[in-house]
């Protein structure tokens, strides 16, 4: 959803569900994130409000933990773990795969805003390795041959 | 008689289809007809561990183990209940059918002591934990003096198994010897290392351990509020925590009144936020506070003052499994395993270019050869083994001639390794050791949180010199400046992250300066890996013209027919080195590439 389109009464229902206090800002931001797909300033500026608080500490913890973003995501979000066990299995082949494949590199989102790629530390899932997981759904062992077929029976399916 | 049907569905096993073939076996039961004196039941359990050959289907009474089970097997399985097993499904070692897990060579060597209740009950069932003695740990505790129960943890000998090895016993004293309230008892689930994920499988497959262990903490040291920090990326084992912590509160073993006895323990999770940083203490309770995971100095213990300023103990998640079994047998059985100074069992990722990847208990002390051969099976298509990868990224790569060293504590530290959590990411001869550190570097650069310039600034410029190495720009002098900055980062950076961050570089440079040196004075690869540096050739004499190798090339920069040598062309490959994953006649050799070394 686009910045402009989100409005407090978006926003209000994701803080009413944590008491007033410092510590849930990060379950909150997390909340945030999992429902627009980002972190927007509307959202942080109201939960600096939420919380009295200021809003550069808000802003501190949305750059430094990872699985928060201040830019709008893919609808499907494309997790390749960079563990040590798939990166000596072929993680970095597998995203040089994705790269050709879709048009992107870590980070990026491609331009119909479908798909975004990242890369992700080790997911514990390293018997299955390389692992990609994309929306919660674990691909194990993948060769970059499988690529386009799982990313075009994704393309225009209802993000989960 | 009655059959319980185990289907291991941690993440795992559920990546590999183990949620439809618990749907296919639940048809079958429905479908080939109900039988009112044979009952058949079917459970999801937790990781079995040998994820490898998910989904693992384990028929209970028996204990007939079936790996890698489709759908269409169901059929099979359900009609052959009792009979004969189903002889395709079963697993092989060298050649011959093993039946049960106790017959495997995988499983049979294993002493489960933290994993003892994993993939045998359903975690999100509290009946299932109360059938094999859950809870009785925390009813025995709850009539014990807090000191009785401190003393059976200091007379077991455990020891933090997140990777520092301090002793549990003696930080619960600690945090009971203050009279201020409140006080906390944490969990560390922010499992970060790469390639370790026994927190992950025991928070997903018995989680009601982990939460008794918690409680039995709090009546120690007298702490009526707890947080277990798990990390997002875990959704099954969130999922299953928070259920368990409902179901424990609803049976009146949590809440406000632990067995009625007026004591209580509140417990809530908290989603960690991505950062590895934060499986740090300090860094941790920053993050529970609602703040960056910034670290700080530790000139007061956080035993002392840790959440919000308070008497806090922070315990791991395997540490804690480990406690419901010192106080229901006693400390002293507990010492009985292991070595003397490191006791009990401990739980290792065995990952990497091993034959059988997974989950394994075994007593400490037991050798690195015994766990990667014995159990393990030793490398993938017999390749000679390199090095093992222990620690983390805080840990150190150990050669071959150093496989017979044992597993604790105190021995790997000294080879400048470390045990740490347990992950142990075992290479072959086609891992190469100066991108194995720079991988490490990288890791740890970004994950930085760069409050204190060693750390920050020091692993930038370690990571920018070992990049150049890797693509081919390495300098004479480069693998001492590296050692100095090694120096600089490891003396003075300000928590554990920056304090070991050089030891992967340490190590691969004591162990395996050759490599170091043919990649800077002769801008070669040995294990061909570093991209930039290497280039494939077909040996035409070796090549069966399998074709294996162009149906694996990512760029189609293989030309050939069936039956005739192929052929690179060296203008299109981009050195992945797939062609050399797939050929099986070793036909493909790694070369160096020619003009692009000096190219900047």
């Amino acid at each position: 959803m686009p910045e402009q389109n989100i409005t407090y009464e978006d926003i209000t229902p994701l803080l009413l569900k944590y008491p007033k206090d410092q510590r849930h800002a990060l379950a909150i931001m997390q909340d945030m994130q999992r429902h627009f797909n980002y972190i927007p300033r509307k959202g942080l500026e109201a939960l600096a409000d939420y919380l009295g608080c200021h809003i550069s500490g808000l802003y501190s913890m949305a750059t430094f933990y990872k699985s928060l973003s201040l830019k709008p995501k893919g609808r499907h979000i494309i997790k390749v773990c960079d563990g040590t066990a798939c990166h000596i299995r072929g993680a970095v082949n597998l995203v040089s795969g994705i790269e050709r494949v879709l048009g992107i590199s870590a980070d990026e989102v491609t331009g119909d805003g479908e798909f975004s790629l990242e890369l992700v530390n080790c997911l514990g899932s390293c018997a299955l390795a390389p692992v990609m997981v994309v929306d919660d759904e674990y691909y194990g062992k993948v060769t970059t041959d499988r690529l386009p077929e799982i990313f075009d029976a994704l393309r225009g399916e209802a993000r989960p | 008689m009655n059959y319980t049907i185990l289907v291991c569905c941690g993440t795992g096993c559920i990546a590999s289809g183990s949620l439809s073939v618990v749907e296919a076996l639940q048809n079958e039961i429905n479908s080939q007809g109900a039988n009112a004196e044979v009952l058949k039941q079917i459970k999801k359990t937790g990781c079995n561990g040998f994820c490898e050959n998910g989904p693992i289907v384990k028929i209970m009474p028996g204990g007939i183990s079936y790996y890698k089970v489709k759908p269409k097997d169901a059929k099979a399985i359900i009609a052959q209940l009792g009979d004969e097993p189903v002889e395709a499904l079963l697993y092989r070692d060298k050649g011959k059918a093993v039946l049960t897990q106790k017959e495997n060579p995988f499983y049979a060597p294993q002493v489960k002591v933290a994993l003892r209740n994993i993939g045998e009950i359903d975690p999100c069932s509290l009946d299932d934990y109360l059938a094999r003695g859950g809870y009785d740990a925390l009813k025995k505790a709850i009539n014990m003096p807090p000191n009785d129960i401190i003393a059976e943890v200091e007379a077991s000998g455990l020891r933090g198994r997140g990777g520092a090895g301090f002793p549990t016993g003696r930080k619960w004293r600690t945090a009971a010897g203050y009279d201020n309230y409140p006080k906390y008892v944490v969990c560390n689930g922010d499992e970060g290392d790469p390639g370790a994920f026994m927190d992950r499988s025991i928070l997903e497959g018995d989680p009601h351990t982990v939460l008794e262990g918690m409680a039995i903490c709090a009546l120690a040291i007298g702490a009526n509020e707890g947080y277990l920090y798990i990390r997002d990326e875990y959704g099954l084992a969130l999922k299953h925590v928070e259920k368990a912590i409902c179901d424990a509160e609803a049976a009146g073993f949590l809440g406000s009144n632990i067995f009625g006895s007026g004591k209580g323990l509140n417990l809530s999770v908290v989603r960690g936020g991505g950062a590895f940083v934060c499986g740090e203490s300090t860094a941790l309770m920053a993050s529970i506070e609602g703040r960056v995971g910034e670290p700080r100095a530790k000139y007061i213990r956080s035993v002392q003052r840790g959440l919000w300023n308070m008497p806090t103990v922070l315990n791991n998640v395997e540490t804690l499994a480990n406690i419901p079994v010192i106080i229901n047998n006693g400390g002293k059985n507990f010492a009985s395993l292991g070595t003397e100074k490191s006791a009990g069992t401990k739980v290792f990722a065995l990952v990497g270019k091993v034959k059988r990847t997974g989950l394994v208990e075994v007593p400490m002390g037991c050798s690195l050869r015994h766990l990667i051969y014995d159990i393990g099976g030793g490398i993938i298509g017999g390749r000679p083994f390199k090095a093992v990868q222990t620690g983390g990224p805080s840990g150190g790569c150990i050669p071959a001639d150093m496989l017979n060293l044992p597993v604790d504590f105190d021995t790997l530290t000294s080879y400048g390794a470390m045990m740490g959590s347990g992950g142990m990411i075992i290479m072959d001869d086609r891992s190469c050791m100066v991108e194995v550190a720079r991988y490490y570097v990288n890791f740890l650069a970004g994950e930085s949180c760069g409050k204190c310039t060693p750390c920050r600034e020091g692993l930038r410029q370690m990571l920018a010199i070992l990049t150049d190495i890797c693509e081919g720009r390495g300098k004479e002098g480069d693998v001492e400046l590296l050692e100095e900055i090694s120096e600089t980062v490891l003396d003075s950076s300000l928590c554990a992250l920056g304090k070991s961050a050089p030891n992967p570089v340490i190590t691969t440079i004591k162990y395996f300066r050759g490599e170091y040196d043919a990649h800077i004075k002769e801008k070669k690869c040995p294990a061909g890996v570093c991209t930039a540096i290497t280039g494939f050739e077909i040996d035409a004499a070796k090549c069966t013209g399998c074709t294996l190798c162009k149906k694996s090339c990512p760029v189609s920069a293989i030309s050939g027919t069936a039956k005739s040598a192929h052929e690179i062309n060296k203008n299109i490959c981009i050195s992945c080195g797939a062609c050399r994953e797939a050929c099986r006649f070793e036909a493909i050799k790694t070369v160096q590439k020619g003009g692009l070394a000096n190219a900047d």
